[in-house]
């Protein structure tokens, strides 16, 4: 178990380091660049090479990335050319907000569509059935921006059920800690702004459960049914067990292993697609973070990002494939 | 009485906008306690149908189950979802074809042992694992307290199909249904679960109830035989009786079709032509029929009934009854000479109107059956 995590770790560097030659190539090769999009249209040729100059930019890109490596090896991702901040600091500041999106968005998908696809399969053809199936689809259909501007003009303008914007409300006294806002109530025990960053949570993580939920639906139906018609189902009824053991023991513990697969790779996906949403909502996570980012050219944190995003998805997978050998024996690690 | 009594059960396949299936067109036998019964037949003729029927195990959509199953007294077909749970497991035991698709592949055999003595037994925990330990180590499993612990993946094909029988008989059942329980084995293995099913039945009284296409199979280890075509039952008689003097031309074919190690070189083997789709529906005569080469008119009268031509308790279905001598005699005297079929390969699509002419080849699967045959034979013998 460990020589495979270490094993999977150590395949991180490859990874990360021929992930970074590309973007180098990439940037390099994109119009613009950070001096223009700080100087505007003006910019006379001197400033800008100025500029460039401050940013090392005028060296060779192998030189640029050069010193990017040296950088990295001391842990240290550059300073953000928008803000001056370093980007490490950006991301510890934005990230939390991100994290807490998606981990309550795959809650919904998770705590919805399992048990959505299992009656499904378990009823097929019945309306529940229908509504499921039918549901999922218009849900993987839906642009999540639109899905998102629907669920706020419905739930925080038109009903004022939920707030419109923000991770909490501003003013709230609130003691920041881990930086995840409704862990941080809960253990500082202000369950009132806990419940109040949870109802910021709603719409937005409803929003961005769209997706992983209509999939996690579809794959559990799918999977439910073809495990109902497995040989060993039927042993477990020639036993006469009773239903819940039949189900859960039986018909559940098998079923729900291509969910997990599924699981890993959605949660991966919606950190990086979680920018729409946050920009609708006004989430300062690291979704509106990246846009702005992109927009003023904002290299070291847009490689950080994306180095960070594809550091998760290793990780992610890991843990996904370190969940499977927990529930399959068949692919237990020795 | 019989210990499991079917009368006429029937199973038909529904579904909207298609014709009925009739799997299972009225097919009655008796059990009695201690007692083998064979059900035999090719792929196709409802053995298992039968069987599921038997367990309540069919799907509650689409399938209409008419007839009755009394089972020491309360009828199996009509039983509610609950009583027939607390049957199954405890009364009834079923051992089915395939043992590594049996077996749920995440859950340790120990898991799935010890749930049906829960279940049935009330036994938990340390006690419950005991009991596993020594049904595992009494269908031949060595070092049965490791292999609870271990998953059917890390078992050989053989010891998960005893796994499967420790299951089936943990709560001691009155009767144990076995579903092709050694075809998905290989001929070794396959003789020392039968040898440990025989022992099983016969140490416990149990009544076993077998299920499968292998003459040889019926040959080693049944009491009672029941041939079973295109949903009913074609020819009943005790095994001997069968084995002497199979007297339905779909029995007679069957056995005459096993191919002998002591037949000359080149030998061509004799199949029965055609295949179970070349089938009339029993209400318009002898589904056999088109296959039958002893068919005249008489056969296409409606259903043949059930008569005992030969001898009192030897039960066949047919208006033309072979009754003269044996298997071997008749294929002399039926088939032709092998040099007078030239289209030797219309017996292998069954479209030939002299569709029985000789094959060359055999197919591997035919082939274990032979040599299983053979052994069995043997032991049967000894």
């Amino acid at each position: 178990m460990l020589r495979l995590v270490v094993r999977r770790l150590l395949q991180l560097i490859p990874t990360l380091l021929g992930l970074s030659v590309l973007l180098f190539i990439w940037l390099n090769r994109l119009p613009g660049g950070p001096a223009a999009a700080m100087l505007g249209e003006r910019a006379t040729a001197a400033d800008k090479a100025r500029i460039e100059a401050a940013l090392g930019l005028d060296q060779p890109v192998w030189i640029q990335y050069g010193r990017f490596l040296k950088r990295l090896s001391e842990l240290n991702l550059g300073v953000s050319t928008q803000t001056g901040q370093p980007v490490w600091d950006e991301f510890t500041r934005a990230f939390p907000a991100t994290v807490e999106l998606g981990i309550s968005a795959m809650i919904i998908a998770i705590a919805v569509g399992v048990p959505l696809g299992y009656f499904a399969a378990r009823r097929r053809g019945s309306w529940l059935d229908v509504t499921a199936v039918s549901g999922s689809l218009v849900g993987i259909c839906i642009p999540v921006f639109f899905l998102a501007f629907l669920l706020k003009a419905v739930f925080a303008v038109q009903l004022g059920w939920f707030p419109s914007f923000g991770r909490q409300t501003t003013g709230i006294d609130a003691t920041e800690v881990t930086g995840f806002y409704v862990l941080d109530g809960i253990l500082t025990g202000e369950f009132d702004a806990a419940w109040d960053a949870a109802m910021h949570l709603v719409l937005p993580a409803l929003a961005l459960s769209s997706i992983p939920l209509a999939i996690i639906t579809r794959m559990t139906r799918a999977s439910v049914l073809e495990v109902l018609g497995e040989d060993y189902v039927r042993t477990a009824e020639s036993k006469g067990l009773s239903r819940q053991v039949v189900r859960g023991r039986h018909v559940l513990r098998n079923a729900l292993l291509p969910v997990v697969t599924a699981i890993g790779l959605l949660t991966g996906g919606l950190l990086s697609g979680a920018v729409l949403t946050e920009s609708v909502f006004a989430f300062g996570g690291i979704g509106s973070f990246i846009k702005t980012a992109i927009d003023e050219r904002d290299y070291p944190v847009l490689v950080g990002f994306i180095m960070f995003i594809a550091a998760a998805y290793v990780v992610i997978n890991l843990l996904v494939d370190l969940a499977y050998s927990l529930i399959d024996p068949r692919v237990r690690v020795h | 009485m019989a210990l499991l009594s079917v009368d006429e059960l029937t199973v038909t396949f529904t579904q909207r906008g298609r014709r009925d299936v009739k799997a299972v067109s009225g097919v009655s036998f008796d059990v009695d306690q201690g007692q083998v019964v064979g059900l035999v037949g090719e792929s196709g003729c409802g053995k298992s149908v039968t069987s599921l029927a038997l367990m309540g195990l069919l799907p509650s959509r689409g399938v209409k189950v008419g007839g009755r199953a009394d089972f020491d007294g309360t009828d199996l077909l009509t039983l509610s979802g609950r009583r027939m749970r607390d049957l199954r497991g405890s009364q009834l035991a079923m051992i089915f074809q395939d043992p590594l698709s049996s077996l749920n592949p995440v859950v340790p055999i120990g898991v799935q042992v010890t749930e049906i003595l829960t279940r049935h037994r009330r036994l938990k925990g340390e006690a419950a694992r005991k009991e596993a330990a020594s049904l595992l180590d009494r269908v031949g499993i060595p070092d049965p307290d490791r292999r609870l612990k271990e998953y059917p993946h890390q078992l050989s094909g053989g010891m998960r199909q005893r796994a499967l029988i420790a299951m089936a008989v943990a709560c001691a059942p009155r009767l144990l249904i076995a579903d092709e329980p050694t075809t998905a084995l290989d001929v070794t293995i396959q003789a020392q679960i039968l040898e440990l099913l025989k022992e099983l039945v016969d140490q416990e009284g149990t009544a076993l109830l077998m299920i499968t296409h292998d003459l040889g199979v019926v040959a080693g280890l049944c009491d009672q035989v029941n041939v079973l075509y295109a949903g009913k039952v074609v020819e009943s008689a005790a095994r001997r009786e069968l084995f002497e003097a199979p007297t339905h031309p779909y029995a007679n074919g069957l056995l005459g079709s096993i191919p002998r190690l002591d037949a000359p070189r080149g030998e061509p083997l004799r199949p029965v032509r055609g295949s179970i789709n070349d089938t009339i529906a029993w209400e318009d005569g002898c589904a056999f029929a088109p296959r039958c080469d002893h068919y005249t008119l008489e056969c296409l009268q409606g259903t043949p009934v059930l008569g005992e031509p030969r001898k009192p308790g030897h039960q066949v279905r047919c208006v033309n009854p072979v009754l003269s001598g044996g298997a071997a005699e008749l294929r002399r005297s039926v088939l032709p000479e092998p040099d007078e079929v030239p289209g030797a390969d219309a017996a292998a699509d069954g479209t030939g109107p002299e569709g029985d002419g000789p094959v060359e080849k055999a197919d591997p699967a035919e082939k274990d059956a032979v040599e299983t045959a053979g052994t069995a034979e043997k032991e049967a013998g000894a």
